[in-house]
């Protein structure tokens, strides 16, 4: 039996955070924590997290045979990368030089220490932690209800720059602007952790399981739980 | 711009809040997950569990509390106290944890830190320093201030960043329960001597000490217990002294 969302599993830090708050916004929903290609790629919707380096992450995901099925959820059905889960969709990571999935094109780079001061003499510290605003580049069906400036939790020492503006969504700065969120037809992803960002961040994952790109035939509505 | 975090503490022995929470119309004062719902409608940036349970029968109540909150509570949790091994933090992670403090074991066991931060990523490990004036330094305590390490403060902060503690929670052990606010020198010193965060705390007694944490100090966070227990001070209350005087927090 096919599951509604599956969370993918590749063995890169703790996930019941990410699918206890999506049980809490699809209560009818499966979802399944899964490290099965055969599982992802029947889901009806994919969420990819993710912590750790970058190098040991796309280690993981080879060493478990998860490279297709992740390319293809990204290209076919809602799929949303949240921080590793994010940067890894790029071409490369400056973190361990390492090669990514490269279904966007752009790299990953490293808050540059000569840039982390305030201005007012205060050092800023890495990794950005903590409660950052979020601003809303486009509008996207999964910044629905969350307002301009929101603020969301964020851990992480590298961001990403992506080579086509076109897929910047969102940004946040710290000290200068870089992008925390791409869209890109089917596939949404945010550098932040909305399973951790209490009302915002719920929003947001319940905008992603009733998210219809329309594009995909695979795409479907989680609210009519429907996705047999 | 990067909000200041707010921090609430909760000591939990036996599966219970102990220290009072006074909270108005709180059914259960000793119930966890009640406290922690509050806290989270009231705005805390994170909560803190640290568990106190003398009795290795209890300590695998931390983890039930743990999972409750965490099924319900969308905001980061770190849970401390009593992490020996690598396999301890993954019970905590495993149950809901989002950090792991790691105060003791991180002296008497350097390379737990390194091996619990290759595995599960510097994001979610905190090392706890628990540090005394002594002379012209600071030294660093364990065994809850009771056990002298006589490792200085700053060089124990810049080793455990570089064995991959990604955030530093420090407690003056001269101002832990005395509500004369923080030791500003000790905090700003090892604020300064790291680029990881730094969560100040021990004697908060007024929402001018967690002003003083971040302007002087020059902490990333500020961490409190009894102000917000017995309902002295509200989160949301400390939040907007802080914006008042220029801090930039999430309201």
């Amino acid at each position: 039996m096919s599951v509604d969302i599956a969370v993918i599993d590749y063995g890169m830090g703790n996930l019941r955070s990410v699918s206890k708050a999506i049980e809490h916004v699809a209560p009818a929903a499966t979802v399944a924590v899964t490290s099965d290609p055969a599982v992802i790629t029947a889901a009806g919707r994919v969420v990819f997290p993710g912590q750790g380096a970058a190098r040991d992450c796309m280690r993981e995901i080879d060493a478990r045979g998860l490279r297709q099925a992740i390319v293809d959820a990204a290209r076919s059905k809602p799929f949303l990368g949240i921080c590793m889960g994010m940067q890894v969709l790029f071409e490369h990571s400056e973190e361990g030089d390492t090669a990514c999935l490269g279904i966007l094109p752009g790299s990953v780079q490293r808050f540059p220490h000569e840039a982390m001061h305030d201005g007012r003499g205060n050092k800023l510290k890495v990794p950005h932690m903590g409660w950052n605003n979020v601003h809303q580049v486009v509008p996207h069906p999964l910044w629905t209800g969350i307002e301009e400036g929101a603020r969301f939790y964020f851990v992480h020492s590298y961001f990403v720059q992506p080579a086509s503006p076109e897929v910047i969504a969102g940004f946040s700065h710290y000290p200068f602007p870089f992008t925390c969120a791409v869209a890109s037809a089917n596939m949404f992803a945010v550098q932040f952790h909305p399973e951790k960002s209490q009302n915002a961040g719920l929003t947001l994952l319940g905008n992603f399981v009733t998210w219809n790109p329309g594009a995909s035939e695979t795409a479907c509505d989680m609210s009519g739980a429907a996705c047999a | 711009m990067l909000a200041k975090r707010i921090i609430p503490c909760l000591d939990v022995t036996n599966g219970r809040v102990v220290k009072g929470v006074n909270f108005v119309e709180l059914k259960d004062a000793g119930d966890p997950v009640e406290i922690a719902r509050r806290y989270n409608e009231a705005g805390a940036d994170e909560l803190t569990f640290l568990d106190i349970t003398a009795s290795s029968d209890n300590r695998d109540l931390i983890l039930h509390i743990i999972e409750a909150v965490a099924s319900e509570v969308f905001i980061p949790l770190t849970v401390g106290g009593g992490v020996r091994a690598v396999g301890d933090v993954q019970r905590l992670l495993n149950a809901g944890a989002d950090k792991v403090s790691i105060n003791t074991s991180a002296v008497t066991n350097p390379q737990l830190v390194k091996d619990a931060a290759d595995r599960y990523g510097s994001q979610c490990i905190v090392v706890a320093i628990d540090a005394k004036r002594t002379g012209d330094h600071w030294e660093v305590f364990t065994h809850g201030g009771r056990k002298a390490t006589g490792l200085d403060a700053i060089e124990w902060a810049k080793r455990m960043e570089s064995l991959g503690a990604g955030e530093l929670l420090l407690t003056s052990m001269d101002r832990d329960g005395t509500k004369s606010g923080f030791d500003l020198e000790l905090t700003r010193a090892i604020s300064e001597a790291v680029d990881i965060p730094i969560i100040a705390s021990g004697g908060v007694g007024n929402l001018q000490h967690l002003v003083d944490g971040v302007r002087e100090g020059r902490a990333d966070a500020v961490l409190a217990a009894s102000i917000f227990h017995f309902g002295e001070y509200g989160i949301d209350e400390a939040k907007k002294y802080m914006k008042q005087h220029g801090i930039e927090v999430r309201l």
